[in-house]
């Protein structure tokens, strides 16, 4: 995709020079570009970088933010795994959240991108809208609290209790066995944001004629058009989307915790986020936080890499 | 940049192409587009009801999914509430407004200055930067919420709004964006041919290429945007008057079941405003997004 500047100075002795001097050259020859990029990328390093690299460090260590930290090894570690009940009960929601949150946000997106792209251009635009606010209005998720709350004044529980389901209003937010599946939808509900537009734009940009070509090819109906030819033209999209998604169904414990509170009942909701809050937030264990931070960095980056790896295949 | 992933349009329907479209496959996907929606949109709209119910709707029994007398008495009662507590209301939008304003514009410049020179300028170090960036998208910032704790202390910025606003000047997807959309439609020759009349690359940047992709700008505003304007109650702000609309709506919800039409009067307004943003600029938003793709 990048195309490569043709060079306006001829680089005529770059065969007498050593790489380093040749790369030093090249450096003094795009001062400006160092300018232009400087800010950002101090600021990137400042608050990007940097931070992930110190909890590296720090997950070594016993900060406390009070007293000069002492090197512990890898004993941070070994407490998360085999001392800290509430952390793997964590670490199973954690999955179970991601892996329902991540692929099936993504197909939602997918899927409603492709049904919508054959929408006239204005109906097109007001359904792009409806499935899009949700991910744009922040804290409106909090109205499904109001719709599922348990006093009388919840909708879903008057509706149930007027259709005769059930008799008694159903405390669905203290619930351990109704607070993850609704986290989940609540979450599912926000998610179709960034992703679901870049899918939108790339089944905008595929060709029209390879879709006339394909069906004199024997095409025979949208699911084979999907897979043979919509698809695999938009796999870049198909790649960013699937980037966004993943790091998405990590991020949603602030949902978590509007809805069920913090802790949740009996940890049922509670996530690798919400440990990472409960021990840098609250008690300031940084080192013991800083373990977590970086158990979860890998969790994040690792799933990244595989589901790269799977999507290169699509339409092979 | 692929000729296919250009922005295009596609008309399939009533015009010269026909394809393999079935009249069953057209029903089905209709009643799960109409399915899909309903879940998404109703509860928007249960929350537009519940901010125009009168008080006697609200806590009528069992409660109406419409309202019946709509009135805008919620959204004066929520100002008038607000405005007798010891922060005034108009402050907590004030705060909101001032971060998403900063942040936003910040990372306009630093970003779109960045984006240039990694797109069209070839120098040692950009696609190792580059890789960092694309990296970062991968991880959600809250692993790093500790870590930056940290450091905001060090810098004494606790308590401020810079505790928030710096960090989110070098947030990275808008650059991201921003990037691949300049390596596609800005063209090298136009750039190449303004370097041999000597314009400077500060010269080029504002006035060739941040002109052709106005697109972008807006693509990179929404997203710093949304970010920014539902930031809610930070770890790193503790004084009232310093708190955001988000958590002043937190605050009016966590007052009960009294407080439920003012609450959804203050959601409306919240969600009102990125909606409003993204309505304007939808077409040209999307149009960014044909070139966001990425390669393995």
């Amino acid at each position: 995709m990048s195309k490569k500047k043709a060079s306006s100075e001829k680089p005529v002795s770059r065969k007498d020079m050593t790489r380093w001097q040749w790369t030093w050259k090249e450096m003094k020859r795009n001062k400006v570009a160092y300018l232009m990029v400087g800010p950002f990328v101090i600021l990137f390093f400042i608050f990007t970088v940097l931070p992930v690299l110190l909890s590296m460090v720090l997950s070594l260590t016993d900060f406390n933010m009070l007293q000069f930290p002492h090197f512990k090894g890898l004993s941070n570690y070994t407490r998360l795994f085999l001392e800290d009940e509430v952390f793997l009960i964590a670490c199973k929601n954690t999955l179970i959240f991601a892996s329902i949150t991540g692929p099936v946000s993504y197909f939602m997106a997918l899927i409603v991108a492709w049904f919508i792209n054959e929408l006239p251009p204005k109906i097109r635009a007001v359904v792009t809208l409806i499935f899009y606010a949700p991910s744009i209005s922040g804290a409106v998720y909090m109205i499904w609290q109001t719709l599922f709350s348990s006093d009388s004044y919840g909708w879903i529980n008057a509706t149930l209790l007027n259709l005769g389901i059930t008799d008694t209003p159903i405390l669905f937010f203290q619930n351990e066995s109704w607070v993850m599946p609704l986290c989940i939808v609540v979450a599912l509900w926000t998610s179709l944001g960034t992703a679901f537009l870049a899918f939108i734009a790339g089944l905008q940009g595929v060709d029209t004629s390879q879709f006339e070509a394909g069906a004199v090819d024997g095409v025979k109906n949208r699911w084979q058009e999907l897979w043979y030819i919509t698809l695999p033209n938009m796999k870049p999209q198909l790649m960013f989307g699937a980037v966004l998604s993943i790091t998405q169904s990590f991020g949603f414990g602030a949902v978590v915790t509007a809805l069920c509170g913090f802790p949740s009942v009996n940890y049922a909701a509670h996530t690798i986020m919400h440990c990472l809050d409960d021990y840098g937030g609250q008690r300031y264990e940084i080192g013991y936080a800083s373990a977590i931070a970086v158990v979860l960095f890998a969790i994040m980056i690792t799933s990244n890499t595989l589901i790269k790896k799977m999507l290169s295949k699509v339409g092979q | 940049m692929d000729e296919r992933l250009k922005p295009g349009k596609l008309r399939v329907r009533g015009h010269r192409v026909i394809l393999n479209r079935s009249a069953g496959g057209d029903a089905g996907i209709t009643v799960m587009l109409s399915l899909l929606g309903a879940f998404m949109f109703l509860p928007m709209l249960y929350v537009i009801m519940q901010s125009l119910k009168p008080l006697d709707e609200l806590f009528m029994f069992p409660p109406r999914f419409f309202v019946i007398k709509p009135t805008l008495k919620n959204f004066r009662d929520l100002f008038l509430l607000m405005n007798d507590s010891w922060v005034p209301f108009s402050r907590y939008i004030f705060n909101t407004v001032f971060i998403t304003f900063c942040g936003t514009l910040g990372n306009l410049i630093f970003a779109s200055l960045a984006a240039y020179a990694l797109a069209k300028i070839k120098f040692p170090g950009s696609r190792f930067i580059f890789s960092l960036i694309v990296t970062s998208l991968m991880f959600h910032s809250t692993v790093n919420q500790v870590t930056h704790f940290i450091l905001l202390s060090a810098f004494g910025w606790i308590d401020s709004h810079l505790a928030i606003i710096v960090p989110a000047l070098a947030s990275t997807l808008g650059l991201y964006l921003m990037k691949q959309f300049m390596e596609s439609s800005v063209s090298d020759a136009v750039l190449e041919s303004a370097r041999l009349d000597g314009a400077s690359e500060f010269r080029i940047y504002l006035t060739i290429a941040m002109p052709m992709v106005k697109p972008a700008w807006l693509t990179l505003m929404i997203e710093s945007f949304r970010g920014l304007w539902n930031t809610g109650s930070s770890i790193y702000i503790h004084s009232e008057q310093l708190k955001t609309f988000n958590y002043a709506i937190s605050q009016i919800l966590a007052g009960g079941i009294a407080r439920s039409g003012a609450g959804a009067a203050s959601t409306v307004i919240m969600m009102l405003v990125p909606i409003l943003v993204f309505v304007i600029n939808q077409s040209q938003i999307i149009q960014t997004f044909g070139s966001s793709g990425m390669k393995d």
